[in-house]
């Protein structure tokens, strides 16, 4: 197998500027998401991922022009989420720059979303989101909803069958969150991953709880993850992109190094 | 006067990326423009033809915007880049969409990664083909110059091209199966890959296909 596994570094970006701070002792405007992605670029990230936690719908056009603006200068893959809610918010996605376009709660209010989407665009720019939360007990065999809300409203809906049944209405990819890990750096939820990898025909990738590169690698081996999504690590410059990438490739896993 | 690449526009996805990776390799008295016009391509220096969704619907949006006698001369005369989508409707017919007649520039038909005949080479291995993969050069061409070979380019696709004629392969690349990942004959140069998405190698191939003269 020669296709490689991918380090996707995400971005949060309120009303146009990168939070949860990413500091780099050599970056100009750490709040600035051109000047990190491009170092993420030059660091050799395969893949960037902006999520948009902008709250006012006024100033939902910001995260437009970021991308314009990322996506004029740099050139890797680029996607885009958070309050994607309509066929013409992803085309203005798309259409400033962005290769895929992740839907979460949109999805669960609304499946049939999904479905339009992917007829107008393609499966290959649609990313269903999922955050999924572990909710069987100690001595039930495992199982995991879908949760709304950053992890506080239970749906009830099976996180595996709805992993499914997003890929049957077209989902290109599945970037799954754990929402037992997110923020905790102890490593991915790997039963979840591997559950939901399993389950679908297309890749996953993984998130939630990122803390070492040895978490990274677990994801891949033992979750089998297609790539893996983190924050924090990359953005404190615990760790450069390269520094994990080098890691995962001593591990034995496909890197593009 | 400023000699122009022309970006077919018919449609079919984002050509904001492949423009702007453009306009980052060409040349001072060069021009990048984005066009649906028919005479702006056939007086194009050169031409770039992406293409993003199914097949049959960049077929019908050719031949709706009556731009694929265009497209097909700028095939036969001048520098030209298909690029993924743009790379498969060259072909004589696509299996995607229960069947499609392309653009027939070349035999050959366009495949499923997921055809039942895949089933046990393909198993484990998602679908679409996503990432960044390696690609084998096939042949020499000025667009592999300072280009390391095996180096990897970014994919995203659920089908590929199988050219008749294999003096065309120009690149291969192993996904259960080794497809063809490029296509070489005369001026025409075509990847499966994004080079707009794949960093420094994809730059380096938008600037060598600029510099091109069309010939091998």
């Amino acid at each position: 197998m020669s296709l490689a596994k991918r380090i996707i570094p995400c971005l949060d970006v309120d009303n146009g500027r990168v939070v949860k701070g990413v500091q780099f002792v050599d970056i100009r405007d750490a709040g600035n998401p051109v000047d990190v992605a491009r170092r993420y670029d030059e660091e050799g990230a395969d893949e960037i991922t902006f999520l948009d936690i902008t709250a006012s719908s006024d100033d939902r056009e910001t995260i437009v022009h970021v991308v314009e603006e990322v996506a004029n200068e740099v050139f890797i893959p680029l996607t885009v989420g958070g309050g994607i809610r309509t066929v013409d918010d992803v085309r203005r996605m798309l259409n400033a720059g962005a290769d895929k376009v992740a839907i979460n709660t949109a999805a669960v209010f609304n499946p049939e979303f999904v479905r339009q989407a992917t007829d107008k665009v393609g499966s290959q720019c649609i990313v269903v989101a999922i955050d999924a939360k572990k909710v069987s007990m100690e001595n039930e065999p495992l199982r995991w909803e879908i949760f709304t809300h950053g992890g506080r409203k239970a749906t009830g809906l099976d996180a595996i069958a709805w992993a499914k049944k997003m890929v049957d209405y077209g989902a290109g990819e599945i970037l799954l969150t754990s929402m037992d890990r997110d923020g905790t750096k102890i490593g991915f939820d790997l039963p979840l991953t591997r559950a939901i990898s399993e389950a679908v025909s297309v890749p996953v990738i993984a998130s939630g709880g990122v803390g070492t590169l040895e978490h990274l690698a677990a994801g891949v081996i033992d979750g089998l993850a297609d790539a893996v999504l983190a924050a924090s690590i990359f953005h404190f410059a615990e760790y450069s992109i390269q520094e994990a990438k080098q890691y995962m490739a001593d591990r034995g896993i496909e890197m593009r190094l | 006067m400023s000699s122009t690449v022309v970006v077919v526009d018919y449609g079919m996805g984002n050509l904001r990326s492949v423009s702007k990776a453009l306009e980052h390799v060409v040349s001072a008295n060069q021009r990048v423009i984005i066009s649906s016009d028919a005479d702006e391509i056939a007086n194009a220096e050169r031409v770039v033809f992406p293409g993003q969704g199914a097949a049959r619907d960049c077929m019908k949006q050719l031949k709706a915007l009556q731009l694929d006698a265009v497209v097909l001369q700028a095939a036969s005369e001048k520098p030209f880049l298909g690029i993924c989508m743009g790379m498969q409707v060259l072909m004589a017919h696509s299996e995607e969409n229960q069947g499609i007649d392309c653009m027939n520039l070349y035999a050959g038909n366009v495949c499923a990664f997921a055809d039942e005949s895949l089933r046990s080479t393909m198993q484990g291995l998602k679908i679409p083909h996503m990432g960044w993969n390696r690609v084998l050069h096939k042949q020499p061409h000025p667009l592999w110059h300072a280009i390391p070979d095996n180096n990897r380019f970014y994919f995203v696709h659920s089908y590929y091209v199988t050219p008749e004629d294999k003096m065309l392969m120009a690149g291969t690349t192993d996904y259960g199966i080794n497809f063809t990942s490029v296509i070489a004959s005369k001026n025409v140069f075509a990847t499966q890959f994004h080079p707009e998405k794949s960093a420094h190698d994809g730059l380096q191939l938008l600037k060598n296909f600029c510099r091109w003269n069309g010939q091998v």
